[in-house]
């Protein structure tokens, strides 16, 4: 498959445009999944330069480089940025580049809203980002904007926030759409549903998810316009409204959104490891139902995020045991990755060592949100740095790593050059040190009182702040390495084989194609027996 | 490869409809509330009176009131009495007093909550100001009661009812001739 | 800067945390507090459980996962196996999980029935989360009064060294008996707060327009302290909880004590102030109440929090200057607080506005006596 001739003559044009144009009206899946990417490297900065402006804050008791009203900017606006602007996007990013290639499709199903859904992202964080600039200043709300803080009590700058968190929901919608259309119709013949490559199955899972939940959000923030300006009351008490009405229709959304952020993750993972352990994933039918359950079950676990908002025992109960079932299907995932690796030939390519870290840190996170799933518990770790040190450990080392991993297994195929290995394992020691230097200690501060969004915090908490803070800068300058080796990798990157790994033309199609692959990846589609 | 428009139309009717099931969560929601007690919410006057009800499974239990009155609300809100030991059964009238000092007039929305939640559903009020929305001229003080009955079926573990009720001022959410009209 | 071998030895200590709980159990930087009811002792030693149940599991796959690649490193030669699946290992390891979980539910389901008690009780406070302080009304005694934090602002803006209960400390604390069963009627009179304080175990959510009740038990005399948990605007780290448990004899006392005092209050209004005094008084409400938002220096943080100083209501308009106190304003910041501040209280702290910084010089210069807020009150029309 290396050497398709392209024969079709139906294409107009065979490569791509030259110039900024090209970028604008490109409807090329590997040009729209190049743009994802650069967009959320360039937000995983900025979110990552607000992180550093709350750490630096939090560096020792006492107010010393921001106000509060500053503070609470920064980590609503960190929060929204990683969420919506660098996560979501570097995993569609991915789905754009790989779907394709991994199905054995020339393109996207649905190619010129597949450039719609990403040029709209740039005008959502474009309104978000310039509320910090506007005199009453951006949201400070926290990310999940609970009512009537972000209603009544916000500041007018929050019909902005309203009118971009719509553009985002449209973009993730539309990207939705598309990725489903393209992965239920253009598969390759003989690639059937339990045939499919597990990255492709997270997404389609995932969109399906989207799709169920975006505009539910897209619901809430429309009510909060009506309460602000058309006089309605669904969140305000006074009116015969709800506040606490907020935020189950936001974790309704919200939760589901949590596993939005991490299934992709697991397709990538799920690959590096067959590729690296020279090993097919172990119990490939199971990680599917896994991931299927894991998904189903997001819809009933929501109000564990309010246990102390005064729920009755029964429905305390319900949500604390949904919650725990989750567990059952997350666990067998991990359980197959280490059967995975389990008797393999393995190396440590920067990948796999990403993938490691994932499989163990993530299991961390896991065990910590196990341990929030119990109510009795939880009423002493929610809104405590224990719930901060939770959800970064499944997304940071989790999700974030995932796509770090995904990058590096997949760059070599991408720009046809290979990375700087020994820059990537350094990059990997790095970011696996710091990562942990800064959340491991969050459980600690958590457990012992030190709530969240708080821009000071009493004495016994200052050395593990200090020591977070450390940890923290130490990761964010890491990043810059990265952006470093990409480059590198772009511009001077030894030669990469088609193959670009041991044996790969077994863990799927996209290594069938030359490195870097054709502007149009299958012109003609491949059999899978 | 199959026809993509079929997929891309169910799936945007999918979208379509969850942001309607989105608004559709709202009433779910008051629905679920009263089934579970969620929130202490209650429902309008209840028509249960003391004749209808058997002596046997009276008992004694606490009932307490708080009043407040949310952020910048002025008037003065207080019951004559913050807790009251009743028979369970039997009708029973507690007075509030509103008072309105400011020099304007202005428009009151009481909202009325149970704890615990799933007590709710045994507390049946006859008479409350919660019920409509209260308009009081400037220096105008007014005493309206409550009157309510619990029912004796309510759970043995559930030894008192509090009752918070909580004073807004709604003056501005309402236009000129709606004031008028109250 | 602390010495680095403190901060290491904590660390280590920290990590030690997953050591037997009793050897560890007061150690509370880094873990959670046992905290000191029935209640929250349960509580912690469910956390111990679950913590070391996960602990325990994450050794096992851990233990297999690196065993596997050490063993099976290519470096070695290792020949991959091409075994795919295996049913019956699939079956085992969801049901091993599912009798965990199962095992971690039922004493989980035993402390949570426990911790929801509806029965009477024998003390009843409402508390009320305000921005950026707590209230406390005594439902039995009618007692009421407001919570603010104590610690001064030139701590926060490390203009002076900071002391031992840095923002964990107010003005005047909780105080309830011990061995008493204590409820609270917890609700919220802006934006959703949180009550917690960590050795009670109690975590309950203020929302605006809805009661939320917890109880608690406290068998100890001491001094408790807690915070707010719920994002609620610019000040949410600056209100803490601080309860303050002590002997039913002393308790008593206090009660009887906080009666008189407030009756004191009343009869200040009929006392003859001079400027000095007011003053003197306002400037202790001024810090208590309203730098939160106005600051020390009376400049404000506009445009949310206006400046005080060269305003034009403050230095000259005396009407309107207590009509504000009285009734806020709608649609700002500025709450009412007329139900919050005695008239004596509202006299001297207007007082000290119009005197203080340049509005002295500058303004009018007029005292207002309590007795001008008392006949605010009563007043109809103006």
């Amino acid at each position: 498959m290396s050497t398709i001739v392209e024969t079709h003559d139906d294409h107009g044009h065979h490569g791509p445009a030259k110039g900024l144009t090209r970028w604008l009206y490109t409807t090329n899946h590997k040009d729209i999944g190049t743009l994802y990417l650069w967009f959320s490297f360039l937000m995983l900065f900025i979110g990552g330069a607000m992180a550093m402006v709350i750490r630096a804050e939090l560096f020792e008791p006492g107010l010393q480089i921001v106000q509060p009203e500053f503070f609470n900017q920064m980590t609503t606006n960190h929060g929204l940025i990683m969420v919506f602007g660098v996560i979501m996007p570097a995993f569609v990013g991915l789905a754009n580049w790989m779907i394709p290639m991994q199905i054995g499709a020339p393109d996207m199903a649905l190619p010129r809203l597949n450039n719609l859904s990403f040029w709209l992202l740039p005008m959502a964080f474009g309104i978000l980002i310039s509320t910090l600039f506007m005199p009453a200043g951006g949201p400070n709300f926290g990310w999940t904007f609970y009512a009537p803080l972000s209603t009544t009590y916000a500041p007018d700058t929050v019909t902005f926030f309203i009118f971009s968190v719509h553009v985002m929901g449209a973009s993730s919608i539309l990207g939705s759409i598309n990725i489903i259309t393209t992965i239920l119709n253009m598969r390759a013949p003989g690639m059937t549903l339990m045939k499919m490559p597990l990255f492709v199955w997270s997404w389609l899972i995932t969109a399906y998810l989207l799709i169920a939940v975006m505009p539910v959000l897209a619901g809430t923030v429309t009510m909060m316009l009506m309460d602000i300006h058309f006089g309605t009351s669904f969140f305000d008490a006074a009116g015969g409204g709800d506040p606490v009405l907020f935020q189950h229709i936001f974790w309704f959304f919200g939760h589901p959104e949590v596993y939005i952020m991490i299934l992709p993750a697991f397709g990538i993972v799920s690959h590096i490891i067959e590729t690296f352990s020279r090993k097919p994933i172990f119990g490939y039918s199971s990680m599917v139902y896994a991931l299927t359950s894991i998904a189903v079950l997001s819809f009933v676990v929501w109000a564990h995020h309010m246990f102390t908002v005064g729920m009755p025992l029964a429905g305390e109960l319900f949500f604390m045991y949904s919650t725990m079932l989750i567990a059952i299907p997350t666990g067998v995932k991990v359980f197959n990755w280490v059967a995975t690796m389990f008797r393999g030939s393995i190396s440590f390519e920067t990948p796999m060592l990403f993938a490691i870290a994932f499989v163990s840190l993530f299991t961390i996170g896991g065990f910590s949100g196990l341990m929030l799933a119990i109510v009795p518990a939880d009423f002493q770790y929610h809104d405590t740095y224990f719930v901060v040190a939770h959800f970064h450990y499944v997304l940071v080392p989790g999700s974030l790593f995932g796509i770090i991993a995904g990058v590096y297994y997949w760059l070599p195929k991408w720009t046809g050059n290979m990375y700087d290995e020994t820059l990537g394992k350094l990059h990997f020691w790095l970011s696996f040190f710091s990562v942990n230097l800064t959340f491991f200690p969050m459980h600690f501060v958590g457990l012992a009182g030190m709530p969240r969004r708080y821009p000071d915090y009493a004495l016994q908490f200052a050395d593990f702040n200090a020591i977070v803070s450390v940890g923290a800068f130490i990761f964010g300058f890491t990043q810059l390495l990265l952006l470093f080796i990409v480059i590198k990798s772009i511009r001077t990157g030894k030669k990469a084989s088609d193959e670009v790994w041991e044996d790969t033309k077994d863990w799927g199609l996209e290594w069938t194609l030359d490195s870097p692959p054709p502007y149009h990846s299958f012109t003609v589609q491949p059999e899978v027996k | 490869m199959k026809d993509s428009k079929q997929t891309v139309k169910k799936l945007a009717l999918l979208t379509v409809g969850m942001f309607a099931f989105a608004f559709l969560l709202v009433p779910i929601y008051d629905v679920f509330c009263e089934i579970t007690g969620l929130n202490g919410k209650i429902e309008g006057p209840s028509t249960l009176s003391s004749v209808n009800i058997e002596e046997v499974d009276k008992r004694e239990m606490l009932i307490q009131f708080v009043t407040h009155n949310n952020e910048a609300m002025p008037w003065t809100f207080t019951s004559e009495i913050s807790q009251l030991r009743i028979k369970t059964g039997v009708q029973q009238s507690v007075m509030f007093v509103f008072e309105n000092k400011t020099s304007e007039d202005m428009v009151g929305q009481v909202i009325p909550s149970v704890s615990p939640g799933r007590g709710a559903e045994y507390f049946h009020k006859t008479e409350c100001f919660c019920f409509e929305q209260q308009k009081l001229l400037a220096g105008e003080r007014v005493e309206l009661p409550v009157v309510f009955i619990v029912d004796p079926n309510i759970p043995l573990d559930i030894g008192s009812l509090s009752l918070g009720y909580t004073l807004f001022d709604i003056t501005d959410q309402l236009s000129e001739n709606q004031i008028a009209a109250l | 800067m602390k010495s680095i071998s403190r901060v290491t030895r904590k660390f280590i200590y920290a990590l030690l945390f997953l050591a037997p709980t009793s050897v560890f159990s007061e150690a509370s930087d880094y873990n959670m507090p046992v905290g000191v009811t029935e209640v929250s002792k349960e509580i912690f030693d469910l956390h111990m459980l679950i913590m070391w149940i996960c602990v325990w599991i994450g050794v096992v796959v851990f233990g297999i996962m690196f065993y596997s690649l050490f063993k099976y490193r290519k470096s070695t030669g290792a020949k991959a196996s091409k075994i795919d699946d295996h049913f019956w290992l699939e079956i085992t390891w969801t049901v091993a999980a599912t009798l965990i979980l199962v095992g971690m539910a039922i004493p989980s389901t035993t402390v949570m029935i426990k911790a929801y008690d509806d029965r009477e009780g024998d003390i009843n406070i409402m508390v009320t989360g305000y921005q950026w302080k707590w209230q406390y009304k005594y439902l039995e005694d009618d007692i009421s009064f407001f919570s603010n934090l104590s610690t001064s602002q030139e701590q926060i803006d490390n203009d002076i060294p900071k002391g031992e209960f840095y923002l964990s400390e107010v003005d005047e604390p909780l105080v309830i008996p011990i061995n008493k069963r204590i409820r609270f009627l917890i609700t919220g009179n802006d934006v959703i707060h949180s009550w917690w304080v960590p050795d009670f175990a109690v975590k309950q959510d203020a929302v605006p327009g809805f009661i939320n009740t917890a109880w608690t038990n406290v068998p100890k005399p001491g001094i408790y302290r807690g915070a707010c948990t719920e994002l609620c605007g610019i000040k949410h780290a600056f209100m803490p909880v601080v309860v303050r448990a002590v002997e039913q004899e002393e308790y008593d006392a206090w009660v009887v004590e906080k009666i008189a005092l407030a009756e004191a209050e009343r009869l200040l209004n009929e006392k003859v102030w001079t400027k000095a005094e007011l003053v003197e008084r306002g400037e202790g409400v001024y810090l208590k109440n309203c730098v939160a938002c106005h600051q020390t220096n009376g400049q404000g943080l506009p445009p949310v929090f206006p400046a005080l100083v060269g305003s034009e209501i403050v230095m000259r308009d005396k009407t309107r200057n207590i009509e504000i106190l009285m009734e806020g304003v709608r649609g700002a910041a500025m709450q009412s607080f007329a139900n919050q501040l005695s008239e004596v209280d509202m006299a001297s702290v207007i007082t000290y506005t119009r005197q203080s910084w340049s509005n002295g010089k500058n303004g009018d210069g007029e005292i207002i006596i309590p007795q001008e807020i008392v006949d605010y009150k009563n007043k109809v029309d103006l």
